[in-house]
């Protein structure tokens, strides 16, 4: 086989670093995406971290994308090997033509790499042990050393890395000269005594405009400061509890009153997440907004109050940050797992409101939206992110807010309201959209008390366990999942440019690997429609789009299509029309799977025109 | 005669608290436990303390859990919000309720099995957090609703009423209300109302995680001999350490107590208890001296009944998060949504 020639590409490339957890290294990688954005180019950086504090092996990759494709690529052109536990699977996952940078400190025999791949060895180790005593240090500037390296490796920007260390140590002005030293250090020896720049390399262009680099956690937490959440309950899980934290800090920033230096908030760390839900539910009953931040294992612990919630009619909001599952699964992975157990969570006939943001500014937007649908509808809302969404940085459009909103508070019958004679039962369907109103507790000294239970009761609140009443409520509660559909924001549809019988749905996460590959299943010669549902319970337009292609691929992140066997359950569709494209490895899906999967589907399907003799 | 509904009528001179209410005014809808229940005079005593400290029943969120004690709050004030919530998990329904709204007053009512089994965790968090609530357990060491299996609270070697002898060690919930901070605790008697209805009356008045193990027989399951939680077992072995009178703010203290015998107890609320002493050397304020006392009294086999802690400048959770005087559940848009400006900066921040 020939050896390929280097890749040689700008502006397009995928740079993975692989580090040992605990080394100091990912704010010396997320500093070398931030500086690629500083240089005008998009980036999609992706953590790929073990459940471990220190030592085991951890990755950070960073695509470099002009065209701005933001979802994971599948691939790797250059490799920055500083962990000897992963250098051999390392090595491997180079792409043909790509690059390995290592630290040759200690000198490695060629069988250690691929005759295919450029070796750039750098002895990282001996410069550190030179200009360092301390250990720590020696440690800590290495990171710093080799994105000096990089960045004349790369041709990059030296003055935007200068500036976000600059940045970074605001508030430690010490260190800044130091690292600045450090990063010096790096890209003087390249410079000196590596082939600078290689053929991967950052160009400054004007395509990042004014995008925010953000987690979707900090953006949802943020959606919930504007949505009006004043009580927060939750317990520490992976990968959620930066939302909770995220929360706490905008609220100290934002939340605290002026005059008496008083919180406007209350956060509790629960017990468990039985408490959490417990305590959202007491305070959204008790007319505050709340809501509670978990993941998978979170959800299979809340089940029994979810179902109280949906009974009694209580509104709650839940994050759920989606982890690879079943039982503590891939904790550190990402996958969209739980939407069966999230959409018909508890037990007994349960259907809950779910909501798909795809990045951080939907998880902003949909993180605030989700206390207006609870209040409104007086039903459960899970706002359903996920790991790679949740604790991954995105370029994301900036947040907006209209400042002329008001809260939706819903139903809520006042004390002038029963004064005037208002007729009060708490599950009473006044208005024919199986919305009941509700009090909130302490309205009136005579009028409006209602006992809330978990227990069936009549349309006056009242206890019983006959039929009629029973079947009745339960009727009505189909009738208010029904009125939610017009609520939820609506799926978004993009047609192909040619008239075409294949469709595609997808949620989430899954987006900007969707949006990417629509123009590889293109470029195979195929059309395509598609359709990013962003909610449950559907819209019509769901079945619409169905019933206008032949087939309908549903691409998710988990084994068993539970998007598709929501679809299929909920819209009552013939399963054959709906072929589910699976990716649960718990990396975030690519691109490069999609169109793969899709393309190859279609292929099967394509009529070739056998020759006519002429 | 359960399936009746109470009749509204009642006698035109019934004596009215300083709102104008009646006792009727406290009352729920009619009782469907057991004739003869201990829960039913904790329910008359919740009744009566509610009216003499002039409460407004609608200021009062009543929550309970799963069980024969959490039915009891539709059997109170009824003119209340209440909420049966599920099993074991009533304290964290009223933590959150409180965090909603500082306010109201929160009764929040459970049982042995609620919250010394199933509920355990959430008994502890409640009160080592200091929510501000009255926690009331109505103890009678078995699952009535379920037909008589011991509970958590059943002493060890105990005899259940087909005969069966519990090998399990008893959990005390007053002792342990004690040892998470709970900064008001008490056990009483069902069966002994002068005693409880000031303890419950103090209670609501106390600012702070305040319990109140109430011992409350079961007569279908558990007033049999054998049972160390029958009426006739904690009549002969009640150690009751003080009695309490309930003084309220606006009243003059008019009873006069011989010196040494009485000691007064500042409420946050203004209102005050007089403790008289039935034991001299008893430390109402000292809360490891009274677990000491809790469990010396255990091992003679005696239940000790009365006030058996009160923190002094006790606190509580809002004050721990250091909230806002207005509810949560009150503040509008223009007081929690920082609005476009505050993005606009945040925005800046993330480039």
């Amino acid at each position: 086989m020939p050896t390929p020639s280097p890749i040689s590409r700008v502006n397009d490339f995928v740079i993975r670093f692989a580090n040992v957890n605990g080394s100091g290294s990912a704010s010396a990688n997320e500093m070398f995406a931030r500086a690629i954005i500083r240089m005008g180019v998009p980036v999609a950086p992706r953590n790929i971290f073990p459940s471990n504090i220190q030592g085991l092996p951890t990755w950070y990759e960073v695509r470099v994308t002009e065209a701005g494709h933001l979802g994971a690529r599948g691939g790797i052109d250059m490799m920055v090997a500083m962990n000897p536990q992963t250098f051999d699977k390392d090595i491997a996952g180079i792409e043909p033509g790509g690059y390995v940078f290592y630290d040759s400190t200690k000198e490695l025999p060629a069988s250690k790499f691929r005759p295919d791949i450029n070796v750039i060895g750098m002895p990282l180790t001996a410069i550190c042990n030179r200009e360092y005593t301390d250990p720590r240090q020696r440690q800590l500037f290495k990171n710093i050393i080799y994105i000096g390296a990089l960045s004349a490796l790369l041709d990059m920007d030296l003055k935007a890395v200068e500036q976000l260390i600059g940045e970074q140590y605001k508030s430690k002005p010490k260190l800044i000269e130091p690292n600045v030293k450090a990063l010096h250090i790096g890209r003087d020896y390249a410079v000196l005594n590596l082939a600078c720049p290689i053929g991967l390399r950052v160009r400054k262009a004007d395509k990042v405009g004014d995008r925010i680099f953000i987690e979707g956690n900090n953006a949802a937490a943020l959606g919930a400061v504007y949505g009006g959440a004043t009580v927060c309950a939750w317990y520490p899980i992976t990968p959620s509890s930066g939302l909770a934290d995220a929360f706490t800090k905008h609220c100290e920033k934002l939340r605290v009153d002026p005059e008496t230096k008083k919180a406007k908030y209350a956060i509790v760390q629960a017990e468990d997440e039985l408490s959490s839900i417990g305590m959202v539910i007491g305070a959204s009953w008790n007319g505050a907004r709340a809501f509670t931040a978990t993941s998978g294992p979170g959800i299979s612990l809340m089940q029994e109050f979810i179902g109280l919630a949906y009974f009694a009619e209580i509104p709650a909001v839940i994050f759920d940050v989606q982890r690879a599952g079943p039982s503590t699964g891939m904790p550190t992975r990402t996958q969209q797992c739980d939407i069966i157990s999230c959409a018909y969570a508890s037990h007994g006939d349960t259907k809950h409101v779910l909501l798909f943001p795809e990045n951080p500014a939907e998880s902003f937007e949909f993180g605030a939206v989700a206390f207006d649908l609870a209040d409104r509808l007086q039903t459960p809302v899970f706002v359903m992110l996920d790991l790679d969404i949740g604790m991954n940085h995105h370029l994301s459009r900036p947040l907006t807010w209209d400042d002329s909103k008001k809260f939706d508070r819903g139903k809520v019958m006042t004390a002038e309201e029963l004064d005037a004679g208002r007729d009060f039962g708490r599950y009473l369907d006044v208005d024919g959209d199986g919305i009941p109103y509700r009090t909130y507790p302490g309205t009136h000294p005579t009028k409006g008390s209602f006992f809330t239970r978990g227990t069936s009761r009549d349309r006056y609140a009242k206890y019983t366990e006959e039929g009629a009443p029973y079947v009745d409520n339960m009727q009505r509660l189909v009738r208010k999942f029904d009125t939610a559909k017009d609520m939820v924001p609506r799926p978004l549809q993009a047609n192909s440019a040619k008239a075409t019988k294949y469709g595609v749905i997808y949620v989430g996460s899954t987006a900007p690997a969707m949006d990417e590959a629509i123009h590889m299943i293109e470029g195979r010669g195929h059309a395509i429609d598609r359709m990013r549902v962003r909610a449950f319970p559907f819209h019509s337009s769901v079945n619409s789009f169905v019933a206008d292609h032949d087939f309908v691929f549903v691409v998710e992140q988990n084994r068993d299509a539970q998007l598709r066997s929501l679809i299929v359950n909920e819209c009552g569709i013939d399963p054959v029309r709906l072929v589910p494209i699976l990716h649960y490895d718990g990396t975030p899906i690519t691109a490069r799977f999609i169109a793969k999967a899709i393309g190859d589907h279609l292929d099967q399907l394509k009529v070739t025109p056998m020759k006519v003799n002429s | 005669m359960t399936y009746l509904a109470k009749p509204k009528f009642h006698h035109p001179n019934l004596p009215k608290n300083e709102l104008g209410y009646t006792h009727r005014d406290y009352e729920g809808t009619v009782s469907t436990l057991c004739a003869g229940c201990g829960h039913d005079s904790i329910t008359a005593a919740i009744i009566q303390a509610c009216f003499e400290l002039s409460i407004e029943p609608h200021r009062v969120a009543k929550i309970s859990g799963i069980g024969c004690s959490s039915k009891t709050p539709t059997y109170f004030l009824g003119n209340s919000h209440g909420f049966n919530s599920v099993h074991g998990r009533m304290p964290s329904v009223v933590t959150g309720a409180n965090l909603a709204n500082r306010d109201l007053i929160y009764l929040g009512v459970s049982g042995d099995g609620d919250s010394a089994s199933i509920g355990f965790g959430q008994f502890a968090h409640a009160l080592r957090r200091g929510v501000n609530m009255t926690y009331i357990v109505e103890n009678n060491g078995v699952y009535g609703l379920t037909k008589g299996q011991f509970s958590a609270t059943a002493d060890r070697g105990s005899k259940s009423k087909r005969g069966v002898v519990n090998t399990d060690n008893s959990i005390d919930l007053a002792a342990i209300a004690l040892q998470l901070g709970a900064s008001f605790v008490a056990r009483s008697f069902s069966g002994d109302k002068q005693q409880l209805v000031p303890i419950i009356k103090a209670a609501i008045a106390h600012k702070g995680a305040a319990f109140i193990d109430i011992i409350s027989p079961c007569v279908a399951f558990n007033n049999h001999a054998g049972s160390t939680k029958s009426f006739d077992f904690v009549r002969e072995h009640n150690e009751a350490v003080n009695r309490l009178d309930v003084i309220s703010s606006r009243m003059p203290i008019e009873v006069k107590y011989d010196p040494g015998t009485v000691e007064i107890v500042e409420q946050h609320d203004g209102s005050t208890i007089a403790l008289r002493k039935l034991d001299a050397d008893y430390q109402v304020h000292d809360r490891a001296a009274a677990q000491g006392f809790l469990q010396q009294h255990a091992a003679r086999g005696q239940i000790v009944t009365g006030l058996l802690y009160v923190e002094k400048d006790a606190d509580d959770l809002h004050s721990s998060l250091d909230t806002v005087d207005t509810p949560l559940n009150a503040l509008n848009e223009k007081e929690l949504c920082p609005g476009q400006a505050a993005l606009d900066k945040f925005n800046a921040s993330m480039r």
